[in-house]
Order: C-alpha cells, then structure tokens, then sequence
C-alpha cells in the first residue's frame, strides 16, 4: 500500500540530490544548472502527489507552468552560458570574478 | 495494490539511483543523459498518480527539447573536464552529509500522521486527464495560461538576441532599403547636345 508519504519521501530524497549535486560540482555551471532542474523535478513530484491525494486538479495546473517558466530558464541559462563561453573561453565558476563582489 | 507497490519502487529506485549517477559522474554527457533517464522515469511515475497529461508532457518537453538543449551545449562547448573536477572529492563529504541531512529531517517530519493519506479510489476508465486539466486551464487559470505563453516569448526573444551574431563579412539584401529606393535615386537624366 503505498500512501502520500512514499511520494512525498521520493521528493525529498531527490531535492537533496540536487543540493547535494549544487555542493559537489560547483565549478561547472552546466552541472549547476541540471542540478537545479533535479531540484524543480522533485517540487513537481510533490505537487502531483498532492494533486493525486487530495482530488484536486490544481495542482497539476501549477506543474504545468511550472514546466513552462523552467523551460523558459533552461533556455535562458544556456544562452547565457553559451555567450559566457563565446567571451571568456571558460564556464568555471572560479574563473568569473571580474565583479569582484 | 501489490502490483501498483512493485511499480513505484522499482521506478522509485531506478529514480533515485540514476539522480545520484548524475551528480557523480565524471562525463559531461553522460550527467546529461542520466538527467534524462531521471525525467523518463518520473514520468512513469506520474503515470502511476493519474497524471497522465504532465507525465506525457514531461518526456516531450523535458526529454525531448530541454534535455536535448543542454546536450547541445554540453557538447559545443569544450570543457577541461580535469580542471572541472578539481575539488570535487574535497567537497564529497560536505555534499553528502548535508543531501543526506537534509532528506532525513524531511522524512522524519513527512512520517507525521497528518500526510498518511490513504490512496483515493482510482479514476474510471474512461476519465481522461488531458480532458478535465484542458477544461480548468481555458476557463478558470486561461490569463496564468496566456501569461505563460507570454513568458516563453519572451525566453524566445532573449536567447535569440543573446546568442545571435552579427558576421561581419557576409553580404546579406536589406529589404527595406530596396523599398523605399526612389526613381530620382537611380536615373539621371542628362540634357547634352547632340553631336
């Protein structure tokens, strides 16, 4: 039998893996921004789960923008990554301190 | 019920472990496509919670053009994968102790009574979950729909104005300029003397 908290656990468990995977691979921006991703796949798990559980579509809506403005933010992201590269032959996040900040 | 228990784990592990692939591994690539296999298998188990609608969108949206994106870029990009990787078994133990932390204090307090829901009824066969979420989103949440379409212009617009690049040599028509040419521009009419 398996109840709301199974899904909810799985959720969780894979929201750590990406701050697991923020804390493990912090040079490459790439991996940062697939970790992030992993991160907005577990929020997404909890609110099917939710929506399954509780009999209440709403929740699915807001998956799909969910969906919509991380598409929007992967696609961004890489442009940005892409002219990053393009500028300072580099996407080490060590490297990029000409802020200075 | 046992069937649908058997189900879940067996995604739920194969989730779980390709998740920790893709932060582990040394390749680039290969993070990508085990992110890939982490979306196809949550997708089934969207399945198994009666969303079939986002589970199907999340193969064709995820796996079909994001995913796809970042291979893209993974791959145009040349990466020093050593220089990558430096500090990474430095920072494995801080990484882990708090992924592992963190899901742990979530477990203990998701373990209440109050999230111990029993699993609803299942859904008629003929329900479609497609039918009902297209209904919701074109009545009661259609201006968030079209704000989100609005969005995903807008992502268009700038990721192309971000990466577009002007080459400098290449000889290209102006269509405007073609237009608005005026006859005076082109002919001169010159009165001589025959001769």
């Amino acid at each position: 039998m398996i109840t709301l908290t199974h899904f909810l656990a799985l959720g969780a468990i894979l929201f750590s893996l990406g701050v697991a995977g923020i804390f493990l691979n912090r040079k490459n921006v790439i991996l940062l921004l697939m970790a992030i991703e992993l991160m907005l796949l577990a929020v997404n798990m909890n609110f099917v789960a939710f929506s399954h559980y509780l009999d209440d579509l709403a929740g699915q809506v807001f998956v799909f923008f969910i969906l919509t403005v991380s598409a929007a933010e992967a696609a961004i992201g890489l442009a940005i990554l892409v002219v990053l590269y393009r500028v300072r032959q580099t996407i080490n996040v060590q490297d990029l301190e000409s802020l200075k900040g | 019920m046992l069937i649908q228990t058997a189900v879940f784990y067996f995604f739920a592990g194969i989730l779980v472990l390709s998740a920790l692939a893709m932060i582990t591994v040394r390749n680039p690539v290969h993070a990508v496509l085990f992110l890939v296999l982490a979306f196809f298998t949550s997708a089934a188990i969207w399945l198994l919670l009666e969303a079939e609608f986002l589970g199907i969108t999340l193969v064709l949206v995820y796996v079909g053009a994001v995913m796809v994106l970042f291979l893209f870029v993974v791959m145009m990009l040349d990466i020093n994968l050593a220089k990558m990787r430096a500090g990474f078994a430095r920072h494995l133990p801080v990484g882990l102790v708090v992924g592992a932390v963190m899901a742990a204090e979530m477990i203990v307090i998701l373990n209440t009574p109050a999230f111990d829901l029993a699993r609803p009824r299942l859904k008629a066969a003929d329900y479609s979950n497609t039918r009902e979420l297209g209904e919701l989103l074109f009545t009661e949440y259609v201006y968030p729909f079209e704000i989100a379409g609005v969005i995903l212009l807008v992502a268009i617009v700038a990721a192309i104005t971000l990466t577009l690049r002007k080459r400098v040599r290449t000889r290209s028509q102006s269509p405007a300029r073609q237009v608005n040419v005026d006859r005076k521009d082109r002919v001169r009419l010159v009165s001589m003397d025959s001769e």
